[in-house]
């Protein structure tokens, strides 16, 4: 069961082309994370999750349904671009930002005692925003993100901004959030983090989702090709020798484990015994290992390829 | 609507509970009542002051024809000669040297009025007013009628003409053009303030929420059009509210200096001027003024100003806000802003032209043309304006508020989602023709 799905976003701003038949579906329960370089259309695609704006052509549904307006009560959304009033004291900005949610004030009040509790920051309440650290602004832009108790929740770069210690505190919220049933979007560039908590991903590129699906098997799929080879021998002659053109085999990282020197390797050849025979005479090999794909080299590597099959130069 | 009703809310609060606001809307009155108050106290602490005139008359046949009054003593000066009164006066206690001399060849004596200041003009005016009185009748009397003074009294005469307005029933409504003028003018100047007031309140509000990058986090809850009207409503009632109390305040201020200043301190001032004649001829046009200000038709005038200050203001505030939305913060906002005051001042010198004629053509146009409408259209109206002119001008600034508020919410939607640049008029105009 998807609680969201896109059929075909279409989205312009003038002459730049923002959303190319962009599709996606978010399972119920999951954590969907959006990636992608800035700029691909990540934010385009949340404006019009979230209602801000909408797609030219195309649909979105929600629970089933076209997104209608009342929706906006069941989303909660934390841009990449956030802030509260400065000059507005944190209770009463929070209690304002809760109403807008559909919140009456008695619920509102009942939920911001709460979480203020939670997060320890009782004596905030009366406190400018303006005094408050950016850190500490952050807490309450969370608090208000998730005051309605919102079905899907989206988060844009959440955790900049954020020292270590709040960034873990709201990792923890959002696991317990997922825990007890919400569906969480979120857009990041921190690939850790996307690892560690998202089931499935999207990575959107140049408006279009070039590579989409639950992350395990991105990653298997995506990382079946990357070696770690342990060797011993003359980096510079292996280096040579597979810069040439038609190796098929490309030299990803160099480093020393220990002692022995180690490549990282991805192969383009039919077998393992095909990369093991390229490489024999190049080295002695001591050891040589399939690699899971980081989703950092999985996000680089897709966009090169994508780039480059589209004679797009990458910035 | 109740989320409109949330945002107004929270405009209100926050610029109610400023302590500017507080202290402008309280200090205002009392600058207001001041000015109103304090010249008339001024007046009546410099006529209370007694001057003593030294009377120099040379020719000898004046003796005696200044009289004193409560706020004048003359006392004629015979033994001391000119040339050395002129430099001792005011060290003997005179405030001037008044001179009576006579010209070779001229009946009339010449005066002139010594002083180490310039003499106010009350003083000149009792001095030559009484004077001119004296000569007239020496030289009646030369004439040696008879019965003089009873046909002096049946010759007197006044006149002044009273302007009344008729209609073509022929209901007829006494009018004054100076009252009129005087509505026109503080009705157009209050409302060209407001306008321009709130709407760089509305547009500093917007400027606000994108610079504290608050406003993504509200157009999630909340349509951008709707955000739009919330503030501009909100701030209209801010507006409002300060626009009541410095009403009454003021009022309230004024008129207990005035109780305080000791009552009537107007026609006291009158009277203890000296001037004869001055009161009566003052007193009857206050009466007719009194008449005229009754016969403004206040249910017309308190209507239209409403209805042009309320449209008015809220065309602008859409452009205002639009034009808040393009730019960062407020610095960038000068290239934006002037197209929009243009218009305002272009107002408020026609409605300065409408004091002189309030029916010619220029005036006719800029009080139809919405964007001017709301300052010219309310100078007119004490002169009186034909009731289809009024409705035609009302209806065209409903339109214009209609069609510039759909103009700005494109803008304004596009406008606060876009960080970190100032945008060019080139842009804006690019923006109206994306999509929602």
């Amino acid at each position: 069961m998807n609680l969201l799905e896109t059929h075909g976003l279409e989205k312009r701003y003038g002459n730049y082309q923002a959303l190319t038949d962009l599709s996606v579906a978010v399972p119920q329960g999951s954590i969907y994370g959006l990636l992608g370089p800035n700029g691909a259309g990540k934010t385009t695609l949340i404006r019009i999750i979230n209602q801000i704006t909408g797609p030219d052509s195309g649909e979105v549904l929600f629970d089933g349904k076209p997104l209608s307006s009342s929706d906006i009560y069941r989303i909660g959304y934390l841009p990449e671009e956030r802030g509260l009033y400065r000059k507005m004291k944190v209770g009463e900005q929070a209690l304002f930002l809760a109403q807008l949610k559909g919140l009456d004030r008695a619920t509102a009040i009942k939920r911001l005692r709460h979480w203020f509790e939670k997060f320890g920051i009782q004596g905030w309440w009366d406190k400018r925003v303006e005094e408050l650290s950016k850190g500490m602004a952050q807490k309450v832009q969370f608090m208000v993100t998730v005051i309605h108790e919102p079905e899907l929740l989206i988060f844009d770069e959440p955790f900049s901004g954020f020292d270590p210690i709040n960034a873990q505190l709201i990792r923890d919220e959002i696991m317990e959030l997922r825990k007890n049933g919400t569906t969480i979007i979120f857009s990041t560039h921190n690939m850790a983090s996307v690892e560690e908590m998202c089931d499935h991903i999207t990575l959107i590129n140049k408006s279009r989702s070039i590579l989409s699906g639950p992350i395990d098997e991105v990653r298997r799929t995506h990382g079946s090709n990357v070696y770690s080879v342990a060797y011993r021998g003359s980096y510079e002659r292996i280096a040579q020798t597979l810069q040439q053109p038609g190796s098929g085999i490309e030299l990803m990282a160099h480093h020393t484990d220990g002692t022995t020197p180690v490549l990282h390797l991805r192969s383009a050849l039919d077998s393992t015994n095909a990369l093991l025979q390229q490489l024999m005479p190049l080295m002695e090999v001591v050891a040589l290992n399939p690699l899971v794909a980081s989703m950092n080299d999985i996000f680089i590597t897709a966009v090169k390829d994508y780039n480059q099959a589209h004679g797009i130069k990458t910035a | 609507m109740k989320q409109i009703f949330l945002i107004l809310q929270r405009e209100f609060n926050v610029r109610v509970r400023k302590k500017s606001f507080i202290i402008i809307t309280l200090l205002t009155p009392v600058l207001f009542a001041g000015l109103m108050v304090l010249p008339a106290y001024l007046m009546q602490r410099d006529d209370e002051q007694l001057r003593h005139i030294a009377v120099a008359d040379l020719t000898a046949a004046y003796d005696s024809v200044l009289r004193s009054s409560p706020t004048l003593r003359f006392s004629y000066v015979h033994d001391t000669p000119v040339d050395e009164l002129k430099t001792t006066f005011d060290k003997a206690g005179y405030y001037g040297l008044l001179v009576i001399d006579s010209v070779a060849g001229n009946p009339n004596p010449q005066l002139t009025m010594y002083a180490r200041r310039q003499p106010p003009v009350t003083l000149l005016t009792m001095v030559e007013s009484t004077m001119e009185k004296e000569v007239e009748g020496r030289k009646l009397s030369a004439y040696q009628i008879d019965n003089l003074d009873q046909i002096m009294a049946s010759v007197k005469t006044k006149l002044r003409c009273a302007t009344i307005n008729i209609d073509s029933q022929g209901v007829e409504k006494r009018s004054s053009t100076m009252v009129a003028m005087g509505v026109a003018y503080v009705m157009g100047f209050i409302i060209y303030m407001m306008v321009l007031l709130t709407g760089n309140m509305v547009m500093q509000g917007v400027i606000e929420e994108k610079h504290d990058r608050v406003v993504e986090v509200i157009i999630s809850s909340i349509k951008p059009f709707n955000l739009m009207m919330g503030k501009i409503l909100g701030i209209a009632s801010v507006s409002l509210v300060q626009i009541a109390a410095w009403v009454v305040l003021t009022l309230l201020l004024s008129s207990t200096a005035m109780n305080l200043l000791g009552a009537d301190a107007a026609a006291q001032m009158m009277s203890s001027s000296g001037i004869e004649g001055v009161t009566d001829v003052a007193a009857q046009p206050a009466n007719e003024m009194l008449e005229a200000i009754r016969n403004l038709d206040f249910g017309l005038i308190i209507g239209s100003f409403v209805f042009f200050f309320l449209f008015g203001y809220l065309l602008y505030a859409a452009l205002f806000a639009a034009a808040g939305s393009a730019v960062e913060n407020e610095a960038d906002t000068q290239q934006l802003v002037l197209p929009l005051t243009i218009p305002m001042v272009l107002g408020l010198m026609v409605m300065l032209f409408t004091m002189k004629s309030p029916d010619s053509p220029l005036v006719q146009w800029c009080s139809m043309i919405p964007f001017t409408s709301p300052i010219v259209m309310l100078a007119r109206i004490p002169f009186g304006v034909p009731t289809w002119e009024l409705l035609l001008s009302g209806a065209l600034l409903v339109l214009t508020f209609v069609g510039c508020t759909y103009v700005a919410a494109k803008i304004y939607r596009v406008g606060i989602l876009m960080y970190g640049k100032k945008a060019s008029l080139q842009e804006i105009w690019k923006w109206l023709r994306y999509k929602r």
